[in-house]
Formats: structure tokens, C-alpha cells, sequence
């Protein structure tokens, strides 16, 4: 008798929730993600009104021609994309070919093979990595590894690669240390504690039978690797390569320091340079002249579509990914 | 439509800076912002005008024309510069301008075994290494003028400023009266460089040229001393070589003419005399002619004031040279032009 009123109360209560949270809380719910949402869009959209009404003025005064036009003289006010537009994409590139490959022998290291007790130490101590400022890897580059890179690394890259064909022109010049490929370097070492963070997560998220039923077949470490761990996660993998490639894409503080600043084209991985990021970062204070101001400006657009086209077909890559997996 | 959201983003800019600026001074400070090149002696007197008057000055060095932007803002209560406006710039917006300190530019190596002074070099010189023409350290045109010092056989590594910057204007005004191969680069605050690496700043430039064996750079001379920097000495106009110092500052001063320059914009470089300094620079203060506040704008001059009367002997402790009495007497004379809205002076 107690017991079954004692279980009425109970229900009604629940009802009386059920009921308030029906009417009430959900649309609240609704209405609150829904302005979140709005508020991100209406704040990505205002950052495209601004960065367009402000390169307007170089936009009209150069055109389209701006992309593709290498100099960048205040003096002439004559500016164009193309040094550091080079600049950002080659330096990214380098830092993937770095940080890639690092970050998967990394991450299968330490799913696979590191014994357990040490695992997460080593782990935490990578993660520790992104923790580091930027201006910190970019002071250690340059007080550190530039001078190591000017009397030994350089010197080795120009003579014995600096005469063979083709990939020779990518090694000449005097070794100076400070340069694209050394920015890249910093840049690669930067992004690796992200990708490998992805990597390592995707491939915990590998099913151990697949695993198991791998090695059983009496499959090497490398075949379990490439044909197992990695066509099963291939999605999240390419997910942690774009965050790494996003934040190369933009870095500021650590390539400016290292990278020479310098507004010129040049085939040679050792020659400085510059990435739209550093420009702005170098000039933006001390742009005299509403053209030069609006040409950085029209440099921070130019980033911005680059690193919006990367991001578009790294989706699009992952949706093919993730059919063929289905598939 | 476009035209004015720009400029409500704009004012919010300014806005959210002015903000920045408000927060970090006190309410009786003196707020001002600009050259890099005068920054350790304006610090220095703030100290002390600071312990004298117990008024502060908030400086920001943050370069010359981010100085003439805020001024033109009106987010600070002076600007600074190194690159002297132009009379009618000056007019245009109503800025009264004059100048504060001189100090010099020196040439900077990193060479193993070469000390400072060791090394001579002419403005010709100078301009060659800087437009790519001299590519080595053994050249014969450096070897010439440095007899009986060791020059390696190694490429130059030139450097210079990636940010705007006053020091870099009067640095291409002196390559440009020298060489006329310069015209093809030009004189302004930020340049296309024909070759070398980019420092941002002075403290930029020096890091380069400290960890780059084989570079060559230019910074403001107390840079070069408190770095521990390699500067070289230079062949002036006379033909006479010069190290730089007080008395090689205060010759080039000397000869120029001040009193007829709008807003004394006289630019130093390349002076004559035997014992002129090649490379030398004033720094200049901007306020607005028409002043909203006063009683702000009589602290900026009172603070000035002093500086003249009183900043000299710390403004040589740093290797600037303090401006020649004649001068300091216009530039006061000349303050009566900055006035209140009603048209009474400030001071």
C-alpha cells in the first residue's frame, strides 16, 4: 500500500519534470546552440566584410593580379602576394614532410611497441610540446639551431646535394642559417606533438582483434601498421594532418624569427624568405600609407583563402575516405 | 555602404587601443608613442622626471609610424619619429614638430677576430653590400679600405629592418646621397631590399647580426654597445675617417641649418666637416598645434622642457647627443604655437 504511493509520488515528479522539461527546457536548449551558432557565423562572416572592405583599395589598385605579383615595394607602392604566398605554402610543405611521417612512426611506437609502463610518460611529454609558446621555439631556432644549421647542416646540404640535378637548386646560396628550410623545421617540429596526439588516439581506436587476427597471420610490425592500423582510422588521420597543416598554414611568431624576412623569390630552400603570417606581423604597425596597409590587409584574405581551399579539400578527402572505407 | 563600416571598424580599432593605452598609464601620465631609436633615453628620463615631479611618461616603442598613427589618432599626448615629417604633412593635419635628440646609426659586423673600430667602411661601400653588388668579405673595394686586417673569403650576409622604421629612412637617405646606384631601391621607411635578411627592429637587427657569422647590419648606435657589437668605423664626406662618438655626432649638428627647416626636419646624414659622423639622425616629437586638454598638453612640453634643461648628461651616459643650445632655444620660442581651443598658449 506504502509502497505503491511512495512509487505515485515518485511518478508524478518525474511526469512534472518530463513536462517541464518539455515545454521549457528544450526550446531553451534549442534557442541557445542555435545562437551560438548564429553568433560563430555572424562572426566569420564580419571577419570577411572586414578583411575585404579593408584590402579594397589594393584589390581595386592591382587586381586579381595581386596573387601572382612578386614585389613588395613601399616605396613604388607596387605590392604583390607572390613572395609570401610562396612563402606560406613551401614552409607548410616542409613542415608536413617533417612532421608526418615523425608523428605516425610516433604514434605507432607508442600504441604498438613501447612497453606499457612507459607509455604514458612519454606521451604527456610530447603533449607537452604544443604547450611550448611559439616565441619560444622561434628564440630557440634562432639562438640555437641557426647557428648549428649555418656551420654544419648547411654546409653538408650544399655540398653534397647543392650539385645534383634538379633537386640541387633547392640547396645553393651561401649557408646562413636563418631560412625557409629552417623555418620549415621549426614548423614541423611544432605541429608534430598535434598530429601525433590525433594519430595516437585514432589508433587506440583500432579494434585489437584486427590487430591480433593481424599478427596471427604472422604480418610484420611495418605490415600491421600500413595495412591494417592505418586504412582502418585513414579518416582521422588525414582529420590530424589538416590540424597540423591549418596551424603551419598560419604560425607567426616562431617563423618570423627564423625565417629572414626578406621580400624575395628564390629557388633555394636556404635562402630567407617570407610567410604572409610574418609580413603582417613584421609591417603591419609601421605601414605608412593607406596602400600599403590595404595590401597587408589583402594578405591576411589571401591567407584566409588558402587556408579555407586546404581546409575544403581536406574534407573532401575525408568524405571520399570514409565511402571507400564503407565501401 | 562598405566606406562606412570600414571606418566604425576602424574607430573600434582605436578604440579597443586607446583602451589598451588608458589601462596601462596611470591617470597623470604622460602617454606618447613612436621611434625605437630614442627609446632607452626617453626611458631614462622618465625615471627620472618621474622621481622629480612624480609625473610618469607611458612610452611605447613600437617604431616611427606607428608613433605618427596614433598621433594622428590622438591616442597618445605626443608622437615620436625618426623620419621627420614634410612641412606640408605637418600643416595638413596641424602637428607641431621638433627635434629632441641625435644620436648615430653604425655599421655592424660579425667577422671572428675583428674587433670594434677595427674595420673602416664608406658610405660607396656601404651601398654596394647593400644593393648585392659586393657579395664578399674579401672584395677588393673592403680590402682596399682595410688594410692589414683579415678579411675571410665568405659571402656577406646583409641584414637589415623588416618592420618600418626611421633608422632605416635615414640609413637609405645616406646610401642614396653617396651612391647613385640607391635610386633604384629608394628612401623611405620601409623599403624593397634588394638582398638580405629582415630583423624586426633594432633588438632584431642586432640578434641577426650577433648569431650570424659573416653578417653586416645597421642599428642605433647604443645598441651596438649594450649587444657587444662589432661597429665598424666610416670614411665621412671630407674623406676623414671617423669613429663614432659624442664629439663626431656633435660635428655633424653643428654645420646643419636649422632654423629654416619647416618643423626642423633636417636630416643629418652625410653632413660635411672633418669630423662629422656620417650617419647621424635627430629623432623628432609630434603634438597637436590645437590642443582639446591643456593642461596635458603643458605636461608634454614641461617634460620636454626639462629634458632640454636637464637631460643632457644622461641622454651622453647613453651615447645620444643632447641638441646645440641654439636650437633647443627656437624649438622653445616655437612652442607658443601650441595652443588651447580658445587660441591662448599652453605654456
Amino acid at each position: 500500500m506504502l509502497e505503491t504511493a511512495t512509487a505515485d509520488r515518485e511518478k508524478s515528479v518525474q511526469d512534472r519534470r518530463n513536462r517541464f522539461g518539455m515545454r521549457f527546457g528544450d526550446p531553451i536548449f534549442r534557442i541557445l546552440t542555435l545562437s551560438f551558432t548564429i553568433l560563430v557565423l555572424l562572426i566569420l562572416g564580419g571577419v570577411i566584410a572586414i578583411l575585404l572592405e579593408g584590402s579594397w583599395p589594393a584589390l581595386r589598385a592591382f587586381g586579381p593580379a595581386f596573387v601572382w605579383t612578386a614585389s613588395w615595394n613601399p616605396v613604388t607602392e607596387n605590392f604583390g602576394a607572390l613572395v609570401p604566398l610562396v612563402g606560406t605554402i613551401v614552409t607548410s610543405i616542409i613542415a608536413m614532410l617533417i612532421g608526418v611521417p615523425f608523428s605516425f612512426g610516433l604514434a605507432f611506437f607508442l600504441t604498438e611497441i613501447c612497453p606499457h609502463k612507459i607509455r604514458q610518460p612519454i606521451a604527456i611529454a610530447i603533449e607537452l610540446l604544443a604547450a611550448v609558446p611559439s616565441i619560444i621555439y622561434g628564440i630557440w631556432g634562432l639562438f640555437v639551431l641557426a647557428p648549428l644549421f649555418q656551420h654544419y647542416v648547411e654546409p653538408f646540404l650544399i655540398a653534397t646535394l647543392g650539385d645534383v640535378p634538379f633537386v640541387g637548386v633547392l640547396f645553393q646560396g651561401p649557408p646562413i642559417g636563418i631560412g625557409i628550410l629552417l623555418a620549415g623545421l621549426i614548423l614541423g617540429l611544432m605541429v608534430l606533438p598535434f598530429i601525433t596526439a590525433v594519430m595516437r588516439e585514432v589508433f587506440l581506436s583500432v579494434p585489437p582483434v584486427l590487430r591480433e587476427s593481424a599478427y596471427g597471420l604472422g604480418a610484420t610490425r611495418w605490415e600491421v601498421a600500413w595495412r591494417v592500423v592505418l586504412p582502418y582510422c585513414r579518416t582521422g588521420v588525414v582529420g590530424g594532418v589538416m590540424l597540423g597543416l591549418g596551424r603551419a598554414l598560419g604560425e607567426t611568431m616562431a617563423v618570423t624569427f627564423v625565417i629572414g624576412n626578406a621580400h624575395r623569390l628564390s629557388a633555394s630552400l636556404l635562402a630567407p624568405g617570407t610567410t604572409i603570417s610574418s609580413a603582417l606581423a613584421n609591417e603591419f604597425t609601421e605601414a605608412d600609407g593607406d596602400l600599403y596597409t590595404a595590401s597587408l590587409v589583402a594578405l591576411g584574405l589571401v591567407l584566409f583563402v588558402l587556408t579555407f581551399f586546404v581546409l575544403a579539400i581536406g574534407k573532401r578527402l575525408l568524405l571520399r575516405n570514409t565511402k571507400g572505407t564503407l565501401a | 555602404m562598405l566606406k562606412s563600416f570600414g571606418k566604425f571598424s576602424r574607430a573600434g580599432v582605436l578604440a579597443i587601443s586607446a583602451l589598451v593605452i588608458a589601462t596601462a598609464a596611470q591617470a597623470a601620465d604622460i602617454s606618447g608613442a613612436g621611434a625605437t631609436f630614442p627609446y632607452p633615453i626617453y626611458a631614462k628620463w622618465a625615471d627620472a622626471y618621474k622621481k622629480e615631479t612624480g609625473i610618469g611618461l607611458n612610452y611605447q616603442s613600437i617604431g616611427s609610424g606607428g608613433g605618427i598613427k596614433q598621433i594622428k589618432a590622438k591616442t597618445v599626448d605626443f608622437g615620436a619619429s625618426d623620419a621627420p615629417m614634410k612641412g606640408a604633412d605637418l600643416d595638413s593635419i596641424g602637428l607641431a614638430q621638433f627635434p629632441m635628440v641625435m644620436g648615430a646609426i653604425v655599421p655592424v659586423v660579425n667577422l671572428p677576430g675583428v674587433k670594434p673600430g677595427a674595420m673602416k667602411l664608406d658610405g660607396k661601400t656601404l651601398a654596394e653590400i647593400y644593393l648585392g653588388n659586393i657579395k664578399k668579405w674579401n672584395d677588393p673595394q673592403i680590402a682596399a679600405l682595410n688594410k692589414g686586417v683579415k678579411l675571410p673569403d665568405s659571402s656577406i650576409a646583409v641584414v637589415h629592418r623588416s618592420d618600418g622604421s626611421g633608422t632605416t629612412f635615414n640609413f637609405a637617405y645616406y646610401l642614396n646621397a653617396v651612391d647613385s646606384n640607391w635610386s633604384s631601391v629608394g628612401v623611405a621607411t620601409s623599403l624593397e631590399w634588394p638582398v638580405g635578411l629582415g630583423g624586426k627592429g633594432n633588438e632584431g637587427v642586432s640578434a641577426l647580426v650577433g648569431q650570424t657569422q659573416g653578417a653586416i647590419g645597421y642599428v642605433e648606435y647604443a645598441y651596438a654597445l649594450q649587444n657587444k657589437l662589432t661597429y665598424t668605423d666610416m670614411v665621412n664626406k671630407d674623406g676623414k675617417t671617423v669613429a663614432p662618438s659624442l664629439e663626431s655626432i656633435q660635428a655633424a649638428a653643428a654645420n646643419a641649418d636649422w632654423s629654416s627647416a619647416p618643423g626642423y626636419g633636417v636630416i643629418l646624414a652625410n653632413q660635411p666637416g672633418a669630423k662629422s659622423w656620417p650617419m647621424t639622425a635627430a629623432t623628432f616629437i609630434l603634438v597637436y598645434k590645437t590642443q582639446d586638454k591643456p593642461e596635458r598638453a603643458k605636461q608634454v612640453l614641461d617634460f620636454f622642457g626639462w629634458a632640454y634643461d636637464k637631460g643632457g648628461k644622461m641622454a651622453e651616459d647613453l651615447v645620444y647627443v643632447p641638441m646645440p643650445d641654439s636650437v633647443v632655444a627656437l624649438v622653445k620660442k616655437s612652442w607658443s604655437d601650441v595652443k588651447d581651443s580658445s587660441g591662448k598658449p599652453v605654456l
